[in-house]
């Protein structure tokens, strides 16, 4: 196991390079300049020319690939072109709103959604089951900023229980915290919720089908314990292989959710540095996200081994 | 515990948490009345005004730093910095004496030779400081206090060029800092203006933080108006939060969270309108003037008389309609290329807004001119609601006007880059775009970049009109009002003929504030005078 762990993250490097020269040459190629967005509408050709320059985006593809990628090497994302600031920096000052939005998004949507799903699959073709997946349809089928702005509009305006933006950071006390994201983790769970639940029914489903559940409620097992206990442990593969999966879809709703809530988050970051051609703050978030994806795989392939313990490696 | 008792514990404790956390309800009142929370137009990304013309770069340095003159109500510029400002040797020799006792943010204080390096620094960038220091011979710290310029020629409108609210402003920063290439960024943020800058809060992209620097002296004379007269701050902090969503901002606003959204969209003007603590407030006489600016290097736009045929088709009033909706209190035809009730604006050459708009007469012109069926690549920012309703119906005018359109909706920032494009509009170049600048900077000749004829160094779209560029000097040199007033005349006329761009009206953005708060002054974002009631 230990050298399966080695391997796996041995393996990230290529990737990571690969992801790495991906995106610097994508950056190169797509249209803009940062030099021209930061000397302003009004300023001449001759005036951007010198920003460029100043700025050295006038050198070689090969030569600036070289050098960003010396310095990612030696741990160095670079510096802004519009703020001057590391991205490191800018990275450390919003990633903690996004890992709290998305871990109270997933907390949230596991507790909401597995249970859900495995209400779906006991009472499979009840009113329940049917409820719980047409709420799956709707959470899968809604736009995440729809679902934000309603409930923005009935929580935060109507009901005054919530604000509508901003963050508050944990250090300023728990339910303050709380209180900004309840929504925006309510937003971006929809999606999260509708796509466990439904992969839980599926898994269940098909669990519940087989010989040893039988022998197990035979044996005289409680309804809960049949489920929860025999079935879910053995339909949970599939399921930590979706959420596994769907944290790309929680980055993807982290962008759109921290725009319609004013996060001050990676994803607005990301957003904001795409839109001025920021490169080193697009490459670096990119890095960051991409190596956060890698890591997750690489537990959810662990985590098949305490589900399963048949899964060696 | 009965199951009734638990539910009822659980309801207390719900209702509980839903109450906003206020402990001292008095004390925190009173700490928020100090705090101005507001919503700019953008992100501050760019913290230095030499480095950059974006109007957000403006309105902060107009916080953090202090200019040597500031115009006033009636734009004409008033001391500010200064104590005195006197003209010597035929008025190719200015003193300008410092006000005593003004002090940086760091705690030294502001000497001649701090405004020397910062005059010298932002005189490398600005066109009107361009203008300034080449009509100079040599700026110079006399003593700690007197700055001297001596002058080439005479060069009248030196308060107009360091007073102007119009990017980039000549701010004063200390040397050490003003030492700075031009075309590099000063990151540091020490002025001397009302309000300091709180690097250490800085959120980019999402807060920015200021505190009221409490050694600021204010003018003892004068009135407050736009950027003259005593600078007086009303509120410990001032605190942007960036809300990139307009419906999120227009919520944030109508739900007290709060106080002032510079610039609201106009799609939800009628939403905020609604609600009885909401102002909505025009603070920017001299509007937003909109262009459609042509590539004059290619076919058909290198042909005058094609540029001049646009005239009889364009309807102002049809694209300002687009950008800012029905009510007419949000916009203004008939704008020729200074904006309307600005010191040099006239209605000489206007008469060719007037009358029905013919696009057959005008399609029949163009042909007649010498068009020839070339593509014409329209380049619309999509991103941008205001510019992307202005490029539609400028699509839509030149497809009724028989050009063989070639619509390319893209983002800005695809835009400023492919414009700098001086290849033909078939590999790669453009023909069109349209773009909107706040009326300050097309005030005059000395900061109107659109109206440049200065061929392969001008602005986008590299129109040459040698007679446009003589007009130019001779404002410079003009030592009276109406002497500039009869020069932009002709400047007017000229630009009918030459159509450097075509003006498309003007919108009147307007500013959203909680009724709690007073005493804004008119111009850019302010935050002095303004308080609390």
């Amino acid at each position: 196991m230990l050298g399966y762990i080695v391997r796996r993250v041995l393996a990230t490097i290529p990737v990571m390079g690969v992801v790495a020269l991906f995106v610097f040459s994508l950056l190169y190629l797509a249209p803009g300049d940062p030099a021209a967005i930061i000397a302003g509408d009004q300023a001449s050709p001759e005036q951007i020319a010198l920003i460029r320059a100043s700025l050295g985006l006038d050198r070689p593809f090969l030569v600036r690939f070289g050098e960003w990628a010396w310095r990612i090497a030696h741990g160095d994302l670079g510096t802004s072109i519009f703020t001057n600031l590391p991205v490191g920096h800018m990275i450390a000052q919003r990633i903690e709103p996004t890992l709290s939005l998305m871990l109270l998004t997933l907390v949230v949507s596991l507790l909401i959604a597995v249970p859900l799903g495995v209400l779906a699959a006991a009472r499979q073709g009840s009113l329940v089951d049917r409820g719980v997946m047409l709420f799956a349809v709707l959470g899968f089928s809604t736009p995440v900023f729809v679902i934000g702005y309603v409930l923005a509009y009935v929580f935060a305006l109507r009901l005054d229980w919530f604000p509508v933006q901003g963050y508050v950071p944990l250090a300023g006390g728990f339910w303050p915290f709380l209180r900004a994201l309840i929504l925006p983790a309510a937003t971006l769970g929809g999606i999260y919720i509708a796509l466990i639940a439904r992969i839980t029914r599926a898994s269940m489903l098909e669990v519940l089908s087989q010989d040893y559940i039988r022998t197990a409620r035979a044996k005289g097992l409680g309804r809960g314990a049949v489920l929860f206990v025999h079935a879910l442990k053995n339909a949970a593969v599939p399921i930590v292989t979706v959420v596994g999966l769907g944290v790309a879809l929680l980055i993807g709703g982290a962008v759109v959710t921290e725009s319609v809530f004013a996060i001050p988050g990676l994803g607005r970051l990301t957003v904001d540095a795409i839109l001025r051609r920021d490169y080193p703050v697009i490459q670096g978030v990119v890095l960051l996200f991409s190596f956060a994806y890698v890591v997750i795989n690489l537990l959810v392939d662990l985590l098949y081994t305490v589900f399963d313990p048949r899964i060696r490696y | 515990m009965q199951r009734r008792t638990l539910l009822r514990a659980g309801l207390a404790a719900t209702a509980a948490l839903a109450v906003p956390p206020l402990a001292s309800p008095a004390l925190a009142a009173s700490a928020a009345s100090r705090v101005l929370r507001f919503i700019p137009q953008a992100d501050l990304a760019v913290l230095d005004p030499v480095w950059t013309t974006a109007y957000v770069t403006r309105n902060h340095a107009l916080m953090v730093f202090d200019t040597l003159f500031g115009i006033d109500a009636q734009y004409q510029p008033q001391l500010q910095m200064l104590e005195s400002a006197a003209t010597e040797n035929n008025e190719r020799t200015w003193r300008l004496v410092l006000r005593p006792g003004l002090k940086f943010h760091d705690g030294t204080a502001v000497l001649a030779r701090d405004c020397v390096a910062s005059i010298g620094r932002w005189g490398k960038r600005d066109a009107f400081g361009q203008a300034l220091l080449s009509a100079t011979d040599e700026l110079a710290a006399a003593d700690d206090r007197t700055i001297v310029f001596r002058l080439k020629r005479p060069f009248p409108l030196l308060p107009a060029a360091l007073g102007k609210a119009a990017s980039s402003i000549a701010a004063i920063m200390p040397e050490r800092l003003a030492a700075t290439d031009p075309f590099k960024q000063v990151t540091e943020m020490v002025g001397s203006g009302p309000y300091r800058f709180k690097a250490d809060e800085r959120v980019p992209g999402a807060r920015v933080v200021y505190e009221r620097f409490a050694d600021y002296v204010p003018r003892a004379d004068g009135t407050a108006e736009w950027i003259a007269g005593p600078k007086r701050a009303f509120f410990d902090r001032v605190e942007w939060t960036v809300i990139p969503d307009a419906a999120t901002a227009a919520a944030a606003m109508q739900n007290g969270e709060a106080d002032w959204w510079e610039q609201p969209t106009f799609d939800l003007l009628p939403l905020l309108k609604g609600d009885r603590h909401l102002v909505l407030e025009q603070l920017d006489p001299t509007g937003t003037p909109a262009m459609m600016r042509m590539n004059q290097l290619f076919p058909p736009f290198d042909n005058p008389a094609i540029r001049r045929a646009l005239f009889g088709a364009v309807d102002q009033g049809e694209f300002m309609t687009a950008v800012a909706g029905t009510d007419p209190t949000y916009w203004r035809a008939n704008v020729g290329f200074f904006p309307p009730g600005s010191p040099m604006a006239s209605s000489v050459g206007m008469e060719v807004f007037a009358g029905p708009r013919d696009t057959e007469t005008v399609k029949k012109e163009i042909v007649a001119a010498g068009y020839k069926g070339e593509r014409v690549v329209l380049m619309i920012a999509t991103d941008f609601p205001v510019l992307q309703a202005m490029g539609n119906v400028g699509a839509d005018l030149l497809k009724r006007c028989g050009f063989n359109l070639d619509v390319q909706a893209t983002d800005w920032g695809t835009v400023v880059q492919r414009r700098a494009k001086k290849d033909p509009p078939d590999k790669g170049g453009w023909s069109v775009f349209f773009t909107a600048w706040s009326g300050l900077d097309q005030f005059n000749p000395a900061g109107h970049v659109g109206l440049r004829g200065n061929g392969l160094n001008a602005w986008f779209g590299w129109p040459n009109a040698p007679r446009l560029e003589a007009l130019r000097e001779d404002w410079f040199a003009a030592s009276t009002p109406s002497l500039q007033k009869k020069i932009c005349e002709e400047i007017q006329r000229q630009a009918f003929t030459d159509v450097p761009y075509i003006p498309i009206g003007e919108y009147l953005q307007p500013t959203v504030r909680r009724d709690s708060l007073s005493g804004m002054l008119k111009g850019v974002p302010l935050f002095w005078n303004v308080h609390r009631s």
